[in-house]
């Protein structure tokens, strides 16, 4: 239940209201951890079934990965500010530090569809082996996830911008600084899992 | 309602302090493994242990100083549920391992 | 052009089987009665703005309810038809392949969308009455839940009419339900039907925790809540945890069939077994998703038949939190014969063994309660001391079949079958129908009638015994499962008749409960007084029946156990409860968009389901669109005033 136009004196209750919607998106992100958990393990079985294709170590080109990975990390720590100035109610601080995350997802997102083109350019796709199906499925759920959130993002702008800051778009921009934040922790895993196991 | 802004979701806590420890930490915490793999440093299984490992603390480095995990009020579900979530999710992984290593049909 | 159609609809539509045909030519004819007594009537506007569009947390239970009721009707004659099959050797009623779709979806149907959604419909109607809510935590997901629900199985039993159905079992392993074995498209059916109304119960499980958690009525700490709530709670965690493997198991099984993907085939450095270990890590803990809820509805019909408190609470709690988070770490007792290696096989049976322990203590108590109780052998208790028997040997059969290298002789055999139907079934189906009969008046304000009640419950069990005692000894005797025919020297003709013959007998117990229903929305007695049955100890007897849109008018400090029970007490002792001054209260609006979305990913999957990219790409646009279009949605709730409150509360309560 989102807020009504009129909240007087009702302001406890959609209080109450939008930190319950904090609490149940919390739990979303714990059901989404065991999501990547499960395609983290379908990857660690099949990683080395390579079916003749190429192996981790001949495809992976590890600067455009550190980069993407400085990138991600840079953004999870400009969506707190975000928050850091909504807490302060500065509005434009908020939107400001928004942009700043979006454009930087933006560039994570696009450098890794090129880095796939670029795999899909020299043969190794999704149908190739178990450890590409594996590889492609895992960082590709992570980039979608990337992706809609630079969607559900620039929304969120856009009704900052129209309402700005209320209980509502708070508790919002509480819960997408928190997908971000996740969405980190879970490349740094796949980072880790991924490719410096994969080059090691 | 600045009064009830006590609680860890609701204020999520944090000061610019907090998170410029976070972010250099975790820099540092990308750039270890990192030198370490890329310079063939240790043993496999000890480059393993490092890497892992830092992940791991790069993980509660972002839940403690971006995620403001201490911050919550009790009861505490929103760790609650994180730790069952973790030790699940390390079944989910450990188990798959373990039981798929006498069925690994090589390819 | 005309060849072109004909050829095409030969392909779309399953065809040659008069059995099918009759069915198709039935549902044909049951949409346009539909369509037409909805038109003669005028009821299109009603059934959009009271029912498709509702956020109502008891009309969303009802539409479960009345969903998960066609289904066992469906997963039924499934049964009988394979019953039948069955009763006499070298019969040729079904084919193979017929067989084989019919077990499958048998075994769909009953476990996802009959099970799940009648679990769901009492989750959504109990639940916020037993705990002093006024509604659930997201009105909105919840629909949406229903609906992702609705759509998903709509899509799945289409299946056997359009295209083709699923026939690789209920489970779908691989290889044989990859694009190599199965290149029809049944399996892709399988694949989005699950997939859809799975991410509805993942909702529904978050929801459900967020309100148990939060939204409890004052003073009522955790351990005074009510069992059922307690059971839904564990169930529930149960959920958040499972259905993920489920969503990405399946996932990946569809980026095989649809990508040419290696991650279970044979070949490209696949590995089937991986879906198998993966599928049971959702597959264990589902089935104490279902039958944990079932265990919290006996624990209320026990307590307040036998007008006891319920015996060992804080045990109970106990036993159901543990069963919930320990149902993650048995999975692999459903492969021993996988070959993964004698420490592995030890591990999970021991684990499964320990599982066992906490279901002891449950049966404990229930006895415990019932000991020296003034019992009222009403249906609901019935069929909860039913349960009893019926659950024992299930367990022990279980715990048989546990034993790692005795499942190497069991595995696979109708011992098996038999095991988990008299779990599946005796825990399970007892225990929904039991809180069925027990919050049926609280749903509707009327109680079904209990002569023909105690029909059906006699038919269910004896009928459940004759089915299923004769197959465990079928199975000893080497019947293997998924066989449709057997010769006549092997000596299982007798044994399989009985068996037949009780399954008929459980279908007539089916048809003694519509019989029940139809009767008694005729010729029942209005419940005035709320607390229908006259022994209810939770908060929900102690509004009116069926309950207003807001349920409670101000919502009580619960702080003692059995709430009701005592405030009846102290009622009797003319001890009145402290008014409370009404307030408006805070209503989420109605919403279409629910309906809408989930519709939207119904087409996206059926155009996967086909290949047809063209209508699956703008179902997945319909999808995005809905999501944005409420996230720009501010105006979604509404206050109802005090004078309204007071007028509808006066209506209810003018009665009594
Ligand atoms: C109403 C009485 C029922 C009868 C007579 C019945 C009968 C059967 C039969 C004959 C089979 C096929 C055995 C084989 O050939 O392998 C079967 C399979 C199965 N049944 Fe039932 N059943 C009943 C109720 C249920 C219920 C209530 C559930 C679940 C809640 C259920 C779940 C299953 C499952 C999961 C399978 C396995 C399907 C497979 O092999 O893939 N059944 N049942
Ligand atoms: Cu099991």
């Amino acid at each position: 239940m989102a807020h009504a136009a009129s909240h007087h004196d009702h302001d406890h209750g959609h209080h109450d209201q939008e930190e319950l919607k904090t609490f149940g998106f919390w739990i979303f992100l714990m059901t989404d951890c065991i999501l990547f958990a499960t395609l983290f393990a379908t990857f660690v079985v099949l990683r080395l079934n390579t079916s003749g294709g190429p192996t981790a170590e001949e495809l992976f080109s590890m600067p455009g990965i550190i980069a993407e990975t400085f990138i991600l990390l840079t953004s999870s720590f400009t969506s707190g500010l975000a928050v850091l100035s909504m807490q302060k109610g500065d509005k434009k601080g908020l939107i400001g530090w928004l942009i700043v995350t979006l454009a930087l997802g933006i560039a994570f997102v696009t450098m890794e569809i090129t880095e796939f083109v670029h795999m899909v350019h020299e043969g190794a796709t999704i149908s190739t082996s178990g450890f590409l199906s594996s590889f492609f499925t895992l960082v590709g759920a992570h980039g979608l996830h990337v992706s809609i959130g630079i969607v559900w993002m620039i929304a969120l702008v856009l009704q900052l911008a129209r309402r700005g800051i209320t209980s509502v778009t708070k508790r919002k921009v509480t819960i997408i600084s928190l997908y971000w934040h996740f969405l980190d922790v879970v490349w740094i895993f796949v980072f880790t899992v991924v490719y410096l196991m994969g080059v090691m | 309602m600045a009064n009830h802004d006590t609680g860890a979701h609701k204020s999520h806590g944090g000061s610019f302090k907090s998170y410029l420890i976070g972010f250099l930490l975790s820099i540092v915490l990308t750039i270890i493994p990192l030198v370490v793999v890329l310079n063939d440093m240790m043993s496999r299984n000890a480059t393993l242990i490092v890497i892992l490992a830092m992940a791991v603390l790069q993980f509660l480095v972002q839940l403690f100083f971006f995620m403001h995990i201490r911050d919550e009020e009790k009861p505490r579900y929103n760790l609650m549920t994180l730790i069952l979530a973790v030790v699940i999710l390390l079944t989910i992984v450990a188990g798959s391992i373990w039981i798929m290593t006498y069925n690994m049909t090589a390819g | 052009m005309l060849d072109n159609l004909k050829e095409f609809a030969s392909e779309f539509f399953v065809t040659g089987d008069p059995l099918i045909l009759g069915a198709q030519v039935s549902i044909a004819l049951t949409m346009i009665a539909i369509v037409i007594v909805l038109t003669y009537f005028k009821k299109w506007r009603w059934l959009w703005t009271e029912w498709l569009t509702t956020v109502d947390h008891k009309k969303i239970g009802i539409m479960y309810i009345i969903a998960s009721l066609l289904m066992l009707f469906r997963g039924g004659v499934d049964a009988l038809l394979m019953r039948t099959q069955l009763a006499m050797p070298e019969l040729n009623f079904l084919e193979a392949e017929h067989y084989n779709q019919i077990f499958t979806t048998h075994g769909v149907i009953m476990i996802l969308f009959m099970a799940m959604p009648l679990m769901f419909g009492l989750f959504n109607i109990i639940v916020p009455l037993q705990i002093g809510a006024r509604d659930v935590a997201y009105p909105f997901l919840n629909s949406m839940s229903f609906w992702l629900f609705f759509w998903g199985a709509m899509l799945f039993n289409m299946s056997f009419v359009i295209g083709g159905s699923p026939d690789a079992g209920w489970l779908a392993y691989p290889p044989l339900s990859e694009l190599s074995h199965s290149p029809g498209v049944g399996q892709n059916f399988y694949i989005w039907g699950i997939q859809i109304s799975g991410i509805g119960s993942l909702a529904t499980g978050i929801n459900f925790i967020v309100t148990i958690l939060k939204m409890r009525a004052p003073g009522m700490r955790l351990m005074k809540m009510p069992m059922f709530s307690w059971s839904v709670l564990s169930s529930c965690i149960s959920i958040i945890f499972a259905f993920p493997i489920l969503t990405v198991t399946l996932f990946l099984l569809f980026l095989d069939r649809f990508l040419g993907a290696h991650f279970f085939t044979l070949d490209g450095g696949g590995n089937p077994m991986m879906y198998i270990n993966l599928i049971w890590m959702w597959g264990h803990p589902e089935v104490y998703i279902v039958v944990l809820p079932a265990f919290g509805i006996f624990s209320e019909v026990v307590a307040a038949f036998s007008r006891k408190k319920l015996f060992g609470y804080a045990s109970m709690v106990f036993a159901m939190i543990a069963i919930s988070v320990a149902a993650f770490f048995t999975w692999a007792h459903h492969f021993f014969t996988m070959g993964s290696g004698a420490n592995v096989n030890a591990f999970f049976a021991v684990t499964t063994m320990i599982i066992a322990i906490p279901t002891g203590v449950k049966v404990f108590n229930w006895l415990f309660t019932m000991f020296r109780g003034k019992i009222q052998f009403t249906t609901p208790m019935m069929w909860a001391i039913a349960f009893i028997p019926c659950f024992v040997v299930g367990g022990m059969t279980g715990v048989l079949l546990s034993v790692a290298p005795a499942d190497f002789q069991f595995h696979n055999s109708y011992f098996l079958i038999a095991h988990f139907h008299q779990v599946l079934i005796g825990g399970v189906v007892f225990g929904y129908f039991a809180g069925l009969y027990y919050w049926w008046p609280k749903m509707f304000g009327f109680k079904l009638n209990e002569h023909l009640g105690k029909w059906a419950f006699w038919f269910w069990n004896i009928g459940f015994y004759v089915c299923f005692m004769p197959q465990y000894l079928l199975g000893l005797m080497g019947m293997t499962r998924r066989i449709n025919v057997y010769d006549f020297d092997m000596g299982w003709q007798p044994l399989n008749v009985v068996s037949t013959i009780g399954a008929f007998l459980m279908g007539i117990a089916f048809l003694f409960q519509v019989w029940q229903i139809a009767h008694s929305i005729k010729f029942h007695k209005k419940d005035t007084t709320g607390d229908s049955w006259g022994v209810g100890r939770t908060l929900e007897w102690s509004i009116p029946s069926p309950a207003p849109v807001y349920n409670f008018a101000t919502i009580p400090v619960a702080d003692e156990r059995d709430w009701w029970w005592e405030e009846k007490e102290r009622r009797e002792q003319g001890i009145q409860p402290k008014a409370i001054p009404l307030e408006p209260i805070h209503m989420p609006k109605n919403s279409a968009i629910p309906f809408i979305k989930s519709l939207c990913w119904f087409t996206a999957g059926f155009g996967f389901v086909f290949n047809w990219l063209w209508i699956a790409i703008p179902g997945l646009i319909g999808v995005a669109i809905c999501m944005l279009v409420r996230s720009f949605q501010y105006d979604t709730d509404y206050y109802i005033q005090v004078d309204e409150i007071k007028r509808t509360e006066a209506a209810l309560r003018g009665a009594n």
